[in-house]
């Protein structure tokens, strides 16, 4: 007897940091979660991704009904997959926080290079904040800290919930408190107060710089990457005197959201743009050129796959992206903002 | 003597007109774009504003064109924007080059000072005929702000992406060679029925949202990657609330804008009542205006540092309780990303759309996978 294949939803953010993918059912429970280092090479990433993604679900037959994609690397993503819909990460990261935690009112999100803060009152985003200018605090400076003291990433948090009584990190700066971080471990302080004094620097930094004027009002849900770190958990606990959830899929919430969101689209079956999972064999080649239409002069990209043209974008006028849009059947077109 | 003087965005219309009736040599810096700000932010102090580093990037390029005279506005008041001049000045003489610089200090601050500035630039001219090519010239530039301003409504329904910017450099063209009243008048007419022309898909729901800040990073888009051409074709209607002929006029009427500084100023009374430099308190003011008029959303830019808009930042997230409508900051210098910026912007533009709960027909591709993209859902958020 035939067992009919299941319906999934693709949902893919890939960040400077880390390349995340989920097939989620029509419940929207996650049936896999891929979740690796971007290291440089978002097409590489991706490609590998779905390699994983498909092992992971082995002999399970899955029928994408649509695609999702998000992250700094959305767009480029979104071509190489073939997404029924291109969205930012604060949108997809509320989507996601508030399929997991339904009342929702505050969503942290701590990146590998930004971090967000996100207000929603009813299921629906009323503010938000994302770093800007200074990106102190985020993924990667907790990376680099763990490699120089020595201590993988992954057990920084548990060093942090060790300790008594945190040092006091200078977290204005990263590279100030990296400084002061050495000059505490000099002066004979315990490492776990140096970490846990560092994630209390961390959450300082982040709620100065985010939380400006805002009502942090629980339930507070705490995703991203960071969220892992036990001590950045209790660090955000004793700032903000109140509970703060943590999703199972904390580090791949972007991917979830991203998941819903081509979910809502209600694509019939066949519907959808994916190109299959055959992608991640192909081979794409992306360049950059000048623009001479105008005085702008924008930089335009170009991605080819096997020596084919695939897509142009990046300027401001939309000239190189409506020359490539697909002719023939005029599809209803959403916006970067829609 | 070749007279140049720094990028202000379509500014360069309006000195165009004025220096050809004073008969002087105008050299028009090249259009400011990523070269002119490395070259600005490489010669001038890194706490200063992106303005500076974007004026020294004009001038060093006039200069290398050829230009012997360069003028810089003045002004007084809490902003460092008074200084800049003389910063500019110096920067570019320790670059080794030999020119007059000329400090042009607004009319209000010394008429007598005001006429002798023109008149050093074109020996002879009598009061009254600075006075009537003002006049002229300031027509023509109020007929170039009230096609952009015209542009902003129109760029959000336009059915082919790109169709209002195209419209809006045929009608520059249209007003470029009107030079009598008369000739000013019919091209004011006729250029905006350009604008007007362009296919619009006017049953389409927009958003309507304020650009409030900053006056030179309202003005100039290359300062602010292009703000209003990535909002438009997402299906917003933009109004701003400074406009160059605005800026520059000595009155007080802001006949583009179309609110007067002093109802603007009473409408900022409750939250900041006397002047902080700069256009905080203006901002602050066209909040409120615009919120009471049924915006959906707010857009302030300020320059990183600028300590007016800060004193206006930190003064929003009262008014934006108080009235009830979304405000997103962002501030920007030589290192803001656009990518950053898109981002930031999609997502409020997103929250917009759900705070109206209505599935917002919006329109046009921004982006190369928009070609592949449907509309979504947009129930949850």
């Amino acid at each position: 007897m035939d067992i009919p294949a299941k319906t999934g939803y693709l949902g893919i953010d890939v960040g400077s940091v880390s390349t995340n993918l989920v097939i989620l059912d029509e419940h929207a429970s996650v049936l896999a979660a891929i979740y690796r280092r971007t290291q440089g090479q978002p097409i590489k990433a991706v490609q590998e991704g779905l390699k994983e993604l498909v092992a992971l679900l082995e002999d399970q037959e899955i029928e994408v009904r649509s695609v999702g994609t998000t992250g700094s690397a959305r767009h480029l993503t979104g071509i190489i997959v073939g997404a029924d819909v291109v969205k930012n990460e604060i949108t997809a990261h509320a989507v996601a926080a508030s399929q997991v935690v339904p009342d929702v009112n505050t969503v942290l999100e701590i990146g590998g290079q930004d971090s967000k803060l996100i207000i929603l009152r009813d299921g629906v985003v009323t503010d938000f904040a994302m770093n800007s200018v200074c990106a102190a605090g985020t993924g990667s400076f907790l990376d680099h800290q763990s490699a120089r003291v020595g201590i993988p990433i992954e057990d920084f948090g548990s060093y942090a919930v060790r300790s008594e009584s945190p040092a006091h990190i200078a977290g204005r700066c990263s590279v100030f408190a990296e400084s002061d971080m050495i000059h505490k471990q000099q002066v004979g302080v315990a490492v776990e107060d140096i970490i846990y004094g560092l994630c209390h620097a961390l959450v300082r930094n982040y709620l100065n710089n985010l939380s400006k004027g805002k009502e942090l009002m629980a339930p507070v849900v705490f995703q991203g990457g960071v969220a892992a770190n036990a001590g950045m958990k209790r660090a955000f606990e004793d700032a903000l005197g109140m509970e703060i959830v943590i999703p199972t899929h904390h580090n791949v919430m972007g991917a979830i959201g991203s998941a819903i969101l081509a979910m809502e689209m209600e694509l019939e079956p066949g519907e959808t743009s994916f190109k299959g999972f055959d992608v991640s064999g192909l081979v794409y080649d992306t360049s950059t050129f000048g623009c001479n239409g105008c005085s702008n002069t924008c930089e335009v990209v170009r991605i080819k796959v096997e020596g084919k043209t695939l897509a142009r974008w990046g300027g401001r006028c939309g000239k190189w992206e409506n020359e490539d849009a697909p002719r023939g059947r005029k599809r209803e077109r959403a916006s970067v903002g829609a | 003597m070749k007279v140049s003087c720094p990028h202000m965005g379509h500014l360069h219309w309006m000195l165009d007109d004025l220096f050809e009736r004073l008969g002087v040599d105008y050299v028009k810096p090249p259009p400011t774009t990523t070269k002119t700000l490395t070259i600005g932010a490489k010669h001038s102090p890194e706490f200063a504003c992106l303005p500076l580093k974007i004026n020294v990037g004009n001038f060093v390029e006039a200069l290398e064109l050829g230009a012997d005279t360069l003028i810089m506005a003045g002004g007084h008041g809490p902003c460092r924007f008074g200084y800049y001049g003389i910063v500019e000045e110096r920067i570019l003489r320790d670059l080794g080059y030999d020119f007059k610089f000329i400090m042009l200090e607004p009319f209000d601050d010394g008429k007598w000072a005001f006429y002798k500035t023109f008149e050093s630039l074109s020996p002879g001219l009598s009061i009254r005929k600075l006075w009537k090519t003002l006049k002229a010239s300031f027509s023509k530039g109020r007929a170039f702000d009230e096609i952009y301003k015209r542009s902003l409504q129109v760029r959000a329904y336009e059915v082919n992406r790109g169709d209002t910017t195209r419209a809006l450099k045929e009608a520059e063209q249209v007003l470029v060679p009107a030079y009598t009243p008369e000739e000013i008048e019919e091209g004011a007419r006729e250029s905006l029925a350009i604008i007007d022309a362009v296919d619009q898909d006017l049953d389409r729901e927009v958003l309507k949202v304020g650009i409030v800040g900053e006056f030179f990073l309202l003005l100039e888009p290359f300062s602010n990657f292009g703000l209003e051409e990535i909002l438009g074709p997402m299906g917003v209607y933009i109004e701003r609330s400074v406009w160059v002929t605005d800026w520059i006029a000595p009155n007080r009427d802001n006949k583009i804008y179309g609110f007067p500084k002093q109802l603007v100023e009473e409408k900022a009374a409750p939250y900041l009542s006397h002047n902080v430099g700069g256009e905080g308190r203006e901002t602050i003011g066209s909040i409120v205006l615009m919120a009471e008029r049924g915006f959906d959303g707010i857009i302030q830019l300020l320059p990183f540092g600028c300590m007016p808009e800060n004193i206006a930042t930190s003064i929003i997230p009262k008014v934006q309780r108080e009235h009830d409508i979304p405000v997103l900051t962002l501030a920007f210098d030589e290192q803001t990303g656009r990518a950053g910026l898109v981002t930031r912007v999609e997502a409020f533009v997103d929250l917009l759309v759900a705070r109206r709960g209505s599935k917002l027909a919006l329109a046009g591709a921004a982006t190369a996978t928009d070609a592949a993209t449907k509309q979504p859902s947009l129930s949850k958020i």
